[in-house]
Order: structure tokens, then C-alpha cells, then sequence
């Protein structure tokens, strides 16, 4: 299966982007080669600002920008921008409503060997307690393409979270993307799999997986997590009456959080979480700390078969 | 508009703070009042503005990074016709237009949202960034407290706007030495401040926070000043102009009852006639 890293095709992208649009600029806070925003630097150096290691500064001067009528794409590590920059979204973007697009980068296990101080897995809940921000997080680097796109023709401040390290292609070019529409990528009759981002393929992986014992799983892209798309999660829901939700995140105030509060006020179903289970990760490459953190197409394979048993009782 | 006309503003600025305050049963009268003579200046003498069109492309643009100080800016915009002076009273009242912290979203002609200490100066680097790639000509001001400074992304952002030499950017620094837990000199010390700013790179201008004429001139001598962003370090006095709250901490942030306002508003119409 082909593999392309997200922030490749991001930072492609803000460059075709930058060319159609000359109110696009993009602020970096010392990680321009990291986030592929390097790109749109060399190809726009008058609309590029690298603001240095300031990630509250930087999201003020993307919020000053976007007063001014600029479309400010910020960007730097997830966990210093959402953690240090918290406070100044809430306020500066969040409360002022300012069209600032908030980009985190190295999210989830991406740069598993640099360890905890690196790896942020708690930006999406960080994200999700603060009114009109709009969560997104493509599967993959077609997806991605279309969402940073989307988040620019958006307008309103956005939370996209891009991934370092290449992930399976699965979806097409001609595939519809839609803000705030979630995408079935398989139906399925038994159990609905909704998944984002990276663990969008080992939900598919899975599926297949729990095809062999006789399981018809329904797979579902959401690629936003906020707002959440309810008429096609309770549609899917109220078919298979099970869920597995699987992200590269905690597993508290997560995606997972924001579909079982859905579920639990609308359609009660046995449910199961898979993501980080309320630990700090460890020192390790990113396969393997995917492993150990339980990020796996095994733990959703487990999951699945948890909650079919659950409803068989 | 002349000095005394200038001082007339900044005086029924001061009355509208006090007048505003009774009402709202809370707010902050002391940095309120220490500003008045600052953004009197900048609202009907420096800034390039129009009240009919708050959202005007071309327009000076204020950031008050010192959000409590909301009354002083609420005051300046509704003499100036940005809405009707009756909205003053209604500050702080559930469903009316005035928060206790500024917000563009609901006040014709604030021009960012505040409140949270420390992230005004960021903003308006934006602005002054964005008016530089777009090669216009407008200004941008913005004004911080002296207990803010303690905030650590105001030295980011200081050095922000000097590697990118901001010039058409002017922060006012309203000095008033006082905080919410006491003087600023022992809550934590911010002095020196100036020789702080220069090192990181900005013109400062050390100046009377009073003085209209003085802060008129540094106002121009800020504009002329290139390739770096300006500084005015303005020595106020808290609750200046209303002789029971001058230099006393208690009124960073309680409102005055009707008598005190009474009081209040009587010395300040008093200083009024003073100017003809």
C-alpha cells in the first residue's frame, strides 16, 4: 500500500494555496522543515514570518493577522502550540472568532523517539472545550490536501492536525470531501469502527480481519472531529448497535469522548475506546510505540469482538 | 483639536468612567483613570479613524492589552460617536453591548478583544505585519499596564516586533506603579522598564502620562522613528484625577457607590470649569 507523510502533501498544498490567494500567509515557530512550511517560504518569502520558539506569541500575531483580513495558516509543534498556546487561542482566536487556521504538527506518536516531552497525545481535548473551533484530522496525504483546502475557503478558525511520518493511502482522489461530513469508507452490518487520521487504516485493516470470523463491520472516516457529523454517526449506529471508536490520542476528551457523549445522550450501545489509556507514553519508534500505547488493528479487532459480546448478553 | 480641548475630552472621558462604574457595581476605576489622558490623545488627536465606518480598511488601529481598563476605551469610543453615550450605563449588564472586558464581536469599533493579560502586543504585531505586506499606511497602537509586563509572552512579542521592525507600531506603557496585590515594585519589579525595552530593540520615549502636549509630541516622534517599533513609558497616577482614589491600590477594581461617584464627579466637573 502506498504511504505518504500528511505534512508532505500539507505543505504542498499551502503552496499551490499561496499561489491563489494572496491573503494566505503562514507563520512558523522554528519548525518550518518539520511542518513543510519551508516550502511555502522559498516559493513566498515576503508572506512567510517565522516567528521564533513563541508559541503564545505566535497565535496572537496569526489572530492580529486574521483581524486585518489575512488568512493566517500558524504552525508548530502540537503539544507547545495547543499546551503553550492555549490560553491565547481561547481568547485571541476562540473568543475574538478570528479565521486563524491553527496547524499542530508531530502530533500523536509521530516523534515517538524524542519521547514524552514530544508527543501530543491530548491536543484534540485541549481543542475540543473551546466554542467555534472547528477538529480536523485527515486519514491520509490525499485527504489532506483537500482539508487544508477546505480550512482556507473555511471561515472561522480551524484545528488541523497533521501527521510527520508517511500513512497508507486510503482514499481517492475523486473521493467528496466536505468539512464536518464524515466519509463511510466500508459497510457493514455488526459494528461501526469510527476512526480519524492515522488509525483510519487500521480501522480498514481490522475490518477485514473481523470479515474473516464472520464480523461485517462498518468503517467510517471522521475526518472532523468537530463538529461532529450526528446524522451519519446515528444513522450507521442505529443500524449496527455497537461502536469501536480508535484514534492517536487519549482516550479522554478525545474523539472517542465526543462520540460515546453523543451516543449516550441519543442512542445508548456498547461502546469501546481504543486510543492512550491515561498513561504518558515512552521513548520508542513509532510502530512499536503504537504497539505498546495499543494503537493497533488487534486492539480494534478486540474491541470489536468486546462490544458484539456485550450485546449478545 | 487644540491641548485644552484635549483636556476637556480627557475630563469627560474621566466623568463617563465614574458615571459608567456605579451601575456596573464593579470594574476597574484606578487604570481606567490613569489612561484617560493617553487614549484622549489617541482617539481625537493621533489616530486616523472614523466613527461611521469602525471597520474602515484604512483606519489606526488600538489594542487595549490592559482589558480591565475597558471603561476608558468604552468612554473615548462613545465621545467619539462610535454608539450612543446612554450605552455607557448599561456596562456590565446582562444582555447589553458592554462586557466587562472589550469585544469586537459585540462594540462597534473595538478592535480586538481582551481581557487575558499579556497577548495584546502579539495581536497587534498581526495587524502591523499585515499592514506592512500590504503596503498601508495605518498605524497601530496599543497599550499595556505595567503589571502586565510580567506576562512573558509581552517579551515575546517584544522581540517579535523588533526583528521584524515594526515602525508603524506604538505601545504605550501606562506606568502607574500600582497592582492588585500593591505596588508593582513589590508584587514583582518590572523596573527598569525602559532600559528594559531598549534592550530589546525599541525606540523608548519616556513621558508624563498627563502631559498632553508631551505625549502629542512623542506620538510624533514615534512615527518619524524607522526601522524599529516605539515605546512610550507614560508615568501616570492611579485613579488620576479623583483625589480619594489617586495612588490607592484598593481601587484597581471596585466601583464607586453613588457617594463616592458624587464626590468623584464634583471634583471632576470642578477640574472641567478649571479648563474653560
Amino acid at each position: 500500500m502506498t504511504k505518504i507523510a500528511p505534512r508532505q502533501a500539507y505543505g504542498e498544498e499551502l503552496v499551490r494555496l499561496g499561489q491563489e490567494n494572496p491573503d494566505i500567509v503562514v507563520l512558523d515557530a522554528d519548525v518550518a522543515k518539520a511542518s513543510m512550511t519551508y516550502l511555502f517560504k522559498e516559493k513566498f518569502p515576503e508572506r512567510f514570518f517565522d516567528l521564533g520558539i513563541s508559541e503564545s506569541d505566535i497565535v496572537g500575531t496569526g489572530a492580529g493577522f486574521a483581524v486585518a483580513g489575512k488568512i493566517p495558516f500558524i504552525n508548530a509543534y502540537a503539544n507547545f502550540l495547543l499546551g503553550n498556546g492555549w490560553e491565547q487561542i481561547h481568547i485571541s482566536v476562540a473568543y475574538a472568532n478570528q479565521n486563524v487556521k491553527i496547524v499542530g504538527h508531530n502530533i500523536g506518536a509521530s516523534s515517538g523517539k524524542d519521547g514524552p516531552t514530544h508527543l501530543p497525545f491530548e491536543d484534540i481535548a485541549l481543542m475540543r472545550v473551546l466554542p467555534g473551533i472547528m477538529i480536523v484530522e485527515p486519514a491520509d496525504a490525499i485527504e489532506m490536501r483537500k482539508a487544508v483546502r477546505a480550512a482556507a475557503q473555511h471561515q472561522g478558525p480551524i484545528y488541523l492536525r497533521v501527521g510527520r511520518l508517511p500513512v497508507p493511502l486510503v482514499t481517492c482522489e475523486e473521493d467528496p470531501f466536505e468539512l464536518g461530513k464524515a466519509r463511510i469508507l466500508r459497510e457493514g452490518q455488526d459494528v461501526t469502527i469510527i476512526a480519524t487520521g492515522a488509525m483510519v487504516a487500521k480501522g480498514l485493516e481490522a475490518a477485514e480481519e473481523l470479515a474473516s470470523l464472520g464480523i461485517s463491520a462498518e468503517v467510517i472516516n471522521l475526518h472532523t472531529i468537530k463538529p461532529l457529523d450526528e446524522e451519519t454517526l446515528l444513522r450507521s449506529v442505529q443500524k449496527t448497535g455497537a461502536v469501536v471508536t480508535a484514534e492517536e490520542h487519549t482516550i479522554l476528551g478525545g474523539m472517542g469522548s465526543a462520540v460515546a457523549e453523543l451516543l449516550v445522550e441519543e442512542f445508548p450501545v456498547p461502546l469501546q475506546r481504543v486510543g492512550v489509556k491515561d498513561r504518558f507514553a515512552v521513548c520508542a519508534p513509532y510502530d512499536e510505540l503504537h504497539n505498546i500505547l495499543g494503537l493497533t488493528a488487534k486492539a480494534i479487532t478486540q474491541s470489536v469482538q468486546r462490544v458484539i459480546r456485550k450485546n449478545r448478553q | 483639536m487644540s491641548i485644552v480641548d484635549l483636556k476637556r475630552k480627557a475630563n469627560l472621558i474621566r466623568q463617563d468612567i465614574i458615571t459608567m462604574l456605579v451601575p456596573a457595581k464593579a470594574g476597574h476605576p484606578g487604570g481606567s483613570l490613569s489612561a484617560a489622558d493617553i487614549v484622549a490623545t489617541l482617539y481625537f488627536k493621533e489616530m486616523r479613524i472614523n466613527p461611521q465606518e469602525p471597520n474602515w480598511a484604512d483606519r489606526d488601529r488600538f489594542v487595549l492589552s490592559k482589558g480591565h481598563a475597558a471603561p476608558v476605551l468604552y468612554a473615548a469610543l462613545a465621545e467619539k460617536g462610535y454608539f450612543p453615550k446612554d450605552e455607557l450605563l448599561g456596562l456590565r449588564q446582562t444582555g447589553r453591548m458592554l462586557q466587562g472586558h472589550p469585544d469586537m464581536k459585540r462594540t462597534p469599533g473595538v478592535d480586538m478583544s481582551s481581557g487575558s493579560l499579556g497577548q495584546g502586543l502579539s495581536v497587534a504585531n498581526g495587524m502591523a505585519l499585515a499592514g506592512k505586506l500590504d503596503k498601508k499606511d495605518y498605524r497601530v497602537y496599543v497599550l499595556l499596564g505595567d503589571g502586565e509586563v510580567a506576562e512573558g509572552q509581552v517579551w515575546e512579542a517584544a522581540m517579535a516586533a523588533a526583528h521584524y521592525k515594526l515602525d508603524n507600531l506604538t505601545a504605550i506603557l501606562d506606568y502607574n506603579g500600582l497592582q492588585i496585590d500593591g505596588p508593582t515594585d513589590s508584587v514583582m519589579s518590572s523596573a527598569p522598564l525602559a532600559d528594559k525595552w531598549r534592550a530589546f530593540c525599541w525606540n523608548v520615549i519616556e513621558v508624563d502620562g498627563h502631559d498632553i502636549e508631551a505625549l502629542e509630541k512623542a506620538f510624533a516622534e514615534a512615527k518619524q522613528v524607522k526601522g524599529k517599533p516605539t515605546i512610550l513609558i507614560a508615568k501616570t497616577v492611579k485613579g488620576k484625577g479623583v483625589s480619594f482614589m489617586e495612588n490607592q491600590v484598593g481601587w484597581h477594581g471596585s466601583a464607586p457607590n453613588a457617594e463616592q461617584a458624587e464626590q468623584a464627579l464634583k471634583e471632576l466637573r470642578e477640574e472641567g470649569l478649571s479648563l474653560g
